[in-house]
Order: structure tokens, then sequence, then C-alpha cells
């Protein structure tokens, strides 16, 4: 796949990363070279591999269904950069 | 030309579990913003999701109802968005292994029988809520809805008309109502449908270019939105435009659709999967024991109804059509109330009730065990059906007990024969007139002479003995 400048904007404005113009040329090639790789990984025939779908073998981790209390709404605030003491405030975002 | 409106349906249904779907926060609807958060809904650095158990036992269990194959190796994804609705940037849901698949549902509407099939359902959580200040412009973010459990049912595109959808609705609602994974709460938002939609020249086998629309409420909206999509995509097709892929917002006070967002941005999730949660393996045994467990569903209650305690299959379909009602009338029955009895109750008085305060069934105050009561005052010839529907109307709104209030209005049926004896002597002597008719022949008079005899008796008596005195009176 090539990697071109525009793909290089889009996937940084999709990860909301605002990149210097040197970056992004850097970014252009180290992308290039990593999904080159990928290039090379996809020669392996893994046809009769299961997908790994976590690093652990381990399945079923799962908890009962019993209410544990909430953290303080003035603890939980306090990660916030900007409240109002009841909700988070954030630039305008309703579309 | 004549077209064709194909449609499809995503429904969001909120399951009613105690917690929410990765951490033990309670699911409880409203509370005040941000009181029924922890640091794994918010997504704080460090936090690890642990599903709850109950979330995959009723995502199964709607499966199962909807006649899906159940996924036995699952698996969530990742889909990743900055929205400030999830404060984590992405939401956790299925997107390579749905939990259920190719699942299919039966409606009826009065154009026929269809198939509706299911394409899929999954697990996934729910976004907080974002609220725009005008004055500040700032958006509030209220979280407390983050990580409630959701499942999506996503439909073929089978629906032909509104009916249709709305037949499949009520069936799904009913469906996951008995079931008792969710309470389908429409005002509350435990039940949202976004609709796809899209026309096409009659007999084509193309599908055109489709629209989604979200934002509908209730199934008036539902149907309200509907037709005037089709129409207004199929003027667009008309003055020779295009229909343009996009999501519309429904809006109920100005009856239209408006467009949400435009292709330019259109939205790349990179779904990849899920790393914090390790994959969930269901046994057979597992899936054995849930299908033990499915209760009797509305189709084959209806069926029941008609069999075991002989009610019309109209007043079956009424009953069995929602849970808060089979729930009443069972638990009328088991107290001793003859079926026909109550199934007449609660589709006449009890229906217009509920119908004249505005309320749902499952809101209704009244219970079985007073309206077995009230059935019960009748057989026993305590009052007249006359005076019960009237106690009904009384007590309906606070559940007084109906003993007590027939008691204090001093209701009960005259049973003193030889007063009702004495009030006919009285009434046919005020009338000879009427006395004279009958005897010419006049049966209609009978009518106005047995209703002045419950008129004096304050209508305590019973109809019956008033009647039968009033001929032999008439007669002897």
């Amino acid at each position: 796949m090539k990697i071109t400048a525009e793909l290089v904007e889009h996937v940084s404005q999709l990860s909301r990363l605002r990149l210097p113009q040197e970056e992004k040329e850097r970014m252009t090639g180290e992308l290039e070279g990593i999904l080159a790789y990928m290039e090379v990984l996809n020669t392996l025939d893994t046809r009769e591999v299961e997908p790994l779908s976590h690093i652990f073998p381990i399945k079923n981790v799962w908890r009962e269904d019993e209410v544990i209390p909430s953290q303080t709404r003035q603890e939980l605030l306090k990660n916030a950069p900007t409240g109002n003491g009841e909700t988070f405030l954030v630039p305008k975002a309703v579309e | 030309m004549t077209w064709e409106t194909v449609i499809g349906l995503e429904t969001h249904v909120e399951l009613a579990t105690r917690t929410k779907i990765f951490c033990a926060c309670t699911t409880a609807f409203g509370g005040e913003p941000n009181t029924h958060c922890c640091p794994v809904c918010m997504g704080m650095p460090g936090t690890l999701p642990v599903v709850n158990r109950k979330v995959v036992e009723y995502a199964c269990r709607a499966g199962l109802a909807l006649n899906c194959t159940i996924t036995r190796r699952n698996r969530f994804d990742r889909k990743n968005y900055f929205y400030p609705d999830l404060p984590k940037a992405y939401q956790i849901s299925q997107l390579y292994l749905p939990i259920a698949r190719d699942g299919h549902v039966e409606i009826e509407t009065e154009g026929g029988k269809d198939t509706i099939r299911i394409h899929e359902l999954h697990m996934e959580e729910d976004a907080g809520k974002l609220v725009h200040d005008p004055w500040t412009d700032q958006t509030r973010c209220d979280y407390n809805r983050c990580g409630v459990p959701l499942i999506e049912i996503v439909t073929e595109p089978d629906f032909r008309t509104a009916e249709q959808v709305i037949a499949y609705l009520e069936q799904l609602k009913s469906t996951l109502e008995y079931l008792g994974v969710s309470d389908c709460k429409m005002q509350e938002g435990s039940l949202r449908c976004d609709v796809n939609l899209s026309v096409r020249p009659a007999g084509s086998r193309e599908l055109g270019t489709r629209t989604e629309m979200k934002n509908l409420n209730s199934f008036k909206a539902i149907t309200r939105a509907i037709q005037y999509e089709a129409r207004r995509q199929i003027e667009l097709l008309e003055e020779g435009k295009r229909v343009v892929q996009e999501t519309r917002r429904w809006d109920d006070n100005k009856d239209a659709t408006f467009s949400m967002r435009s292709k330019e941005d259109a939205q790349d999730y990179r779904y990849f999967p899920e790393p914090d949660l390790p994959p969930l393996e269901l046994s057979e045994a597992y899936l054995e024991e849930l299908r033990a467990k499915q209760p009797e569903m509305a189709g084959a209650r209806k069926e029941r109804y008609q069999r075991e305690y002989g009610l019309p299959e109209y007043d079956a379909g009424l009953i069995t059509g929602q849970k808060a009602l089979v729930d009443f009338f069972e638990a009328a029955v088991d107290l001793g109330a003859p079926a026909r009895e109550v199934s007449n109750w609660m589709l006449g008085e009890m229906m217009r009730r509920l119908k004249e305060e505005g309320l749902e069934p499952r809101q209704m105050k009244l219970t079985a065990d007073n309206l077995a009561s009230l059935i019960q005052m009748v057989e026993e010839g305590v009052i007249n059906r006359n005076t019960a529907a009237k106690v009904f109307r009384a007590v309906f709104p606070d559940n007084a007990d109906v003993r007590d209030y027939v008691h204090k209005h001093g209701l009960e049926q005259v049973q003193d024969m030889s007063l009702v004896k004495r009030t006919v002597e009285e009434v046919l002597a005020e009338h000879p007139d009427a006395v004279a008719d009958f005897r010419q022949g006049s049966q209609k008079i009978l009518g106005f002479l047995i209703g002045q005899t419950m008129a004096r008796l304050k209508g305590k008596a019973d109809p019956r003995a008033v009647s039968q005195e009033v001929r032999q009176q008439l007669e002897g």
C-alpha cells in the first residue's frame, strides 16, 4: 500500500494529532516501511492458525451483576480541566 | 412510476442489568449528572474492563428468542472516535464476531404475514449525554449512561411499509419484555431505533441509495419519519436528482428529517480487536441451560389462552401483546378469578381507565388481587355488575381496597326480598298507566318499571330479582 502525504494527513486528523511538516514527511516513510513489513508477514501461511484474540491464554473472565458504589462526583470532576460542579464542560461538540 | 420503499432497522436496546457492562456502577435511570461513574467507565489510564456475566446471558437469550445462531467464540472490538460522549475516545462493541447472527421474526399486519430476517445482534456500551449550552457555547457532559449495556439488533432490509416496521418493533418489545432482558421504555431511551430507508422502482431488485434516520423516540415518530423520508426520496428521484447517502435527524416538532453530517467527514472508526478483554467461549451446556430457561413467548401464550381459558383470539392477542397485562391476568387467574371475567374487565373498564389517565399498563396502581376481589363480590351477589363498574372506576387510581370501598359507601346489594317486593308494589301503584299498557301487551314498558324500582333502591338491588318480581306482580 502506498502511503501518500494525504493519507498521513487523514490519519493524523482521525487521531487528533497535529504534526509539523517535517514529521509528516518522516511518518510517510516510516508508515510505508511498517506496511511493507506486513507484506512480509502476509507471505506466511497461517491457514491452520487460529487468530489470536488475546495475548494470554485466558477466557471467560467475568463479573457478577452486583453494584459497587460509584466514585463521588467531586472526586470524579477533579480530573476535568473544566467543570461546573455537576458536569464536565467541553468546547461545543453537539452535532 | 410506482415506487417501493425498502427499510432496514437498527434497534438499540438497553439491558435490564443492575450494573454497567464493564464495571460495577449502577445503571439506574436518572440520577444527578456524573454520579454513576468510576475510573473504568471514565476510561482512566490503568483500569481494565471486566464483562458483566448477566449481559452475556441476556444477549444470548435475546438471540435465541430471535431464532439466531449464537456465536460460540466471542470477542469485543474497539470502535475509535473522538466525540466527547465517551471519555475513553472509543466504544467497546462487537464488529467481527457479533454474539448472535442469522435470525428471523414472524410479523403480522393487515397486509398479511411476513418474515423479517435478523442480520445480527451484538453487545456494546452506551455513551453519555451531551447538552449544549447556547449561552456559554459550551457542551455539558453527563457520563452516567457511559457503559450501560446495550444490544444492537440489525435486520435485513425486509420491510416495505411503516406498518411492518411497527409490527416488528411491537413484537421485539414484547419478546424482550417476556425474557425480562429489557424494560423497553422508549421515553427513557431504553429502546431506540435507527431507520435505514431507500426507494426503488416497483419490481426492481436493486437497492437504491439509502439514508439513515436517527432520533426516533416513539412509534408515531417512526411512522411519520418513514412516510416523510420515502416521499422526500421519491420527489428527488422524480425531479431527476440523486439521493445522497447520509445520516438524517428526525425533528418531531418540524415533522421533517434534516441532514446531520456531510459526506466529507465520513466516519472512519478504525476498529480493532479489544485488547483489554479476553475472549468469551460459550459452551453448548451453557446455551442448553439458557434454552431451558426461555419463557413461553407471546404467540405460544396466546394459543394457550384460547385453548385453556377459552378466550377469543382477539382478546388473547391483546393481553399477550404486553407483558404487564400478562402478569396481571395470570395473577388474577391464579387467585381463582374466572379467566373470561378477568379478561373482560381488563379489556373493558381497565383499558378505558388507562386511556383516560394516559397510563401504560405497567404504570397502573390497581392490583390483580383487588380486581379478583371485585369479581368475587359480583359472583357472591354482594354487589351487582353496574355497582361493580362504578367501584372499579373509583378504586382504579389508588387501588383502594374494593371490599372496604363497597362497605364504606353502603353499596351492598339489597338482600331483603321483602323490601324489593314492597318497592315494586309502590312503583306499580304510582304508575297505573304503565301497568295498563303492559296488560295491553306492551313488553317495552317492563323496562321502565324495572328502572323505576332500581332507581328507588339506589341501583343496589339485583336487577334479575327485580325483573322477576315486577313480572310476577304484573302477571299475578
